[in-house]
């Protein structure tokens, strides 16, 4: 199907028409009815039940990095369903594609949705989820109140999202881009590339990277700041360590991004030819820089589980983590090394065999703090008393599922043998291993691990077993076929197939991936049952239902909006496990005003202009552009006159507060 | 942005009190100094053109190295102290990575254009309104 030519720009509305509507797309159509009836059911019970106001001024508004964390894993959830979607819709398409038929998805339609799912899942799903994770629980692990730059939170959450909302925007006005996840010029320049896919891709992108770095930047600060007393580096819990290396490499790694994605629209909208083949342009450049950022993002997404695997492992085996020292030095060594490995995505480009072994040899060596980590993971778990709740199942899939990955990752970063798998179905297997074997099941144990933190009951264990071996095994099921494909010759990206004996192994892979729609429907069911029945599931512990270790559970399930009425003084690593053993007991009289910022709806109201900014740009409304640029200056200055940021919680009310937690510790006991 | 509310509430925290060091006016002012001759010098090598090109371009480098030293030293009080050495930490860690960045770029897209293929150098007619025709 041949895309439509660029239509022609208009003063008020741009590129922007009726013939913008896929409506010539039945499943496009069918789906935009199912999200409207779905959208006028959500808002019309939100109405119904009063609860705009409740939503405005204690969730979108809100400055408490807890309810952010939460709203970021809504974000990713949802967006997860999507990214999914496109995912089953994928396995479809290939399993069907075969002896002369062309499946159901046009060339048009597929190119959309195999970008559409890699963007999603890397931005809109994993870097939520993992910012949302961090932001919930590092200021608890330091006992910090709140982040550094509470306000600042809101914002970075309110950006991400109208990234999302942009690149979802896409799937019913106009079209989104064709490229691959990467966007690789020539193929996205404006000559092979003319309609508005690619400018979804990275205004999307744009926006939400805006969210991403201040976030980095907001947790490091909060790490190395506000970090509670007698909590020296070495002392710092795993997870608050792996985080702060993925905030790092955060900051220092997003604004290449952002730099590539401005010369790549700069060629798009101003003529220039940075990434084209004419006037000395090079595409190569655009494939060099932008891997310069995608390599550490890989260790963006997986540091911050590594850190979630380590605290897991620890507490369910009920030991001190195995070399806690070698934990630290090896997460800083990825962090370093990250930076050092960014070719082996291009060793077929050619840049001959001293920079493709260089680059070969760093990629070995970055997998041998990984094996470090693991072997600690192990050595943790060797006689310990080892306890198989769900985060500890999903930790232990983890390894066995991980391994494999970095091991087919060390195959492929032999040159040679990349000549041979590069751009291949292996590939494609290789880093849904690591990204789900590792990311994912991270995500999973994590949520197990700390929901009870985070509402105050457990998830109901039974659909978390059903829905963990629907993931482990469907996952299996889903990416051995496209290992075995691979290693034949299979090319990723595929919409139709001539061989006609590669169809089963798309059948099987098909079938895993419906094995996996299954574990995530138990999950949705997990969480519905589990708020269902979240009185009988409730913690009656006080807040530490897992006899943790780190200070997060020194608190009350949910923590109160001050997370700690005395700000803890920390004499351990473990500082938890620490004050258990010396036999703390809780201050329950004392209590002073404590100091809190106020809620804002700055944010949301400032991402609500860039996010029109960036539909605008998209459709080049060059007057609506201005508009609304003018308009999100005008409400960040605005908002720097805004001195009612803070207020004191009256020591009556933490009184009030901690004495109710007092009664329900001593009714537990 | 940046919120005293919690400073506050952290105050008591020795350790964690960063102070930033004193900045006076004498260390503008040298720093000013400084900056101006470090300026002036270039442009006068530029102006007058006493030295080849090749020299000039050379000594004009050496002189922004320096430059960039006397700014973060004067104007961004970078010294090993400051900020409990986070500063000088986080300036090596971002000085290892633009390195690695624009070192391994050139790097690589100098194998790259070595090990193109020789390519018959056309007239650019390859305009953007000839490849657009090329869409299928």
């Amino acid at each position: 199907m041949t895309p439509h030519p660029a239509p022609e720009t208009g003063p008020i509305l741009g590129k922007l028409s009726l013939e913008a509507l896929p409506l010539h797309e039945p499943i496009l159509v069918v789906t935009f009815i199912g999200v409207v009836l779905g959208g006028i059911a959500v808002l019309g019970l939100i109405t119904k039940f009063r609860l705009w106001g409740y939503l405005w001024t204690e969730w979108f508004t809100t400055v408490d990095h807890k309810r952010i964390g939460i709203m970021y894993m809504i974000l990713g959830l949802i967006m997860f369903l999507r990214g999914f979607a496109d995912a089953i819709m994928m396995r479809i398409q290939q399993a069907m594609a075969f002896g002369g038929s062309e499946g159901y998805l046009t060339p048009h339609h597929y190119d959309q949705v195999f970008t559409a799912h890699g963007v999603i899942m890397i931005f809109f799903v994993a870097m939520p989820f993992i910012t949302g994770l961090m932001n919930y629980v590092v200021p608890l692990q330091i006992g910090a109140r709140d982040v550094s730059f509470p306000f600042l939170n809101n914002f970075s959450f309110w950006m991400t999202t109208a990234g999302a909302v942009l690149t979802m925007i896409s799937l019913f006005v106009g079209e989104y881009a064709q490229t691959g996840w990467l966007a690789y010029p020539p193929l996205s320049g404006i000559a092979y590339s003319p309609n508005v896919g690619v400018d979804y891709y990275i205004w999307g992108l744009q926006i939400a990277g805006v969210g991403t770095t201040l976030s980095g930047i907001n947790l490091i600060v909060t790490i190395l700041k506000l970090r509670a007393p007698g909590m020296g580096l070495m002392k710092m819990p795993v997870f608050t360590w792996t985080s702060l290396c993925a905030n790092i490499l955060i900051v220092a790694s997003f604004p290449i991004l952002t730099a590539t994605l401005v010369l790549l629209t700069l060629d798009r909208y101003v003529g220039t030819n940075f990434f084209t083949n004419d006037l000395g342009g090079s595409p190569m450049m655009y494939v060099n820089l932008i891997w310069i950022w995608g390599h550490p993002e890989v260790y963006i997404l997986v540091l911050p589980l590594f850190g979630v695997f380590s605290e897991v492992t620890s507490t369910f085996s009920g030991k001190r983590l195995f070399g806690y020292t070698s934990m630290v030095y090896a997460t800083i060594c990825i962090t370093i090394l990250s930076y050092l490995v960014w070719l082996h995505h291009f060793f077929t480009m050619g840049s001959g065999a001293s920079v493709n072994s260089f680059f070969g040899i760093t990629t070995m060596v970055i997998s041998i703090p990984t094996g470090a980590k693991l072997f600690n993971w192990l050595f943790t778990m060797y006689r310990g008393r080892i306890r198989f709740e769900l985060p500890m199942m999903w930790t232990v899939a983890f390894m066995l599922t991980f391994v494999i990955g970095g091991m087919t990752g060390v195959l492929l970063a032999v040159p040679p043998a990349d000549f041979v798998l590069h751009n291949s179905l292996f590939l494609i297997a290789h880093f849904h291993n690591v990204i789900i074997g590792g990311v994912l099941f991270g995500l999973f144990a994590a949520i197990n691990y700390w929901w009870p933190k985070a509402f105050g009951y457990k998830l109901d264990v039974f659909w978390g077993k059903v829905s963990f071996w629907c993931w482990v095994v469907g996952f299996w099921v889903a990416f051995t076929p496209l290992y075995i494909l691979g290693l034949m010759g299979v090319t990723r990206r595929m919409r139709v197939f001539d061989d006609p004996s590669l169809q089963i192994w798309f059948v099987i892979a098909g079938i895993g991936a419906l094995i996996v729609a299954a574990g995530i429907g138990a999950m949705l069911v997990q969480f519905a049952v589990s708020i269902w029945r979240r009185k009988e599931l409730r913690d009656t512990s006080g807040g530490d239902p897992w006899d943790g270790r780190t200070l997060e559970w020194a608190t009350s399930s949910p923590p109160p909006d001050y997370n700690f009425a005395f700000t803890p003084v920390i004499h351990d690593l473990d500082a938890w496990y620490d004050m258990k053993k010396r036999g703390h007991q809780r201050p329950v009289d004392g209590y002073r005003d404590i100091h809190m910022p106020s809620n804002t709806g700055t944010g949301i109201i400032l991402s609500g202009f860039c996010l029109v900014m960036g539909f605008a740009l998209v459709w080049h409304i060059w007057w609506l552009v201005a508009l609304s640029f003018a308009a999100t200056i005008v409400g960040a200055i605005y908002h720097t006159f805004n001195y009612k940021r803070d207020f004191d919680i009256p020591a009556a009310t933490v009184t009030a507060v901690e004495e109710a937690r007092t009664r329900q510790l001593a009714a537990g006991a | 942005m940046s919120r005293d509310p919690h400073a506050a509430a952290h105050a008591h925290e020795g350790p964690h009190e960063i102070e930033m060091p004193h900045a006076s006016m004498r260390d503008y002012v040298i720093g000013f100094v400084l900056s101006v001759i470090l300026t002036a010098i270039p442009f006068w090598l530029v102006m007058t053109m006493p030295l080849s090109a090749g020299a000039t371009g050379a000594i004009i480098m050496g002189f922004a190295v320096v430059q960039i030293v006397v700014h973060m030293i004067f104007f961004l009080h970078m010294t090993p102290k400051a900020e409990g050495g986070w500063s000088l930490t986080s300036l090596i860690f971002t000085v290892i990575v633009v390195v690695i960045m624009l070192a391994g770029s050139l790097w690589v897209m100098h194998h790259l254009n070595t090990n193109m293929m020789p390519m018959p150098h056309e007239p650019t007619s390859q305009t953007v309104g000839t490849t657009t025709g090329q869409v299928p």
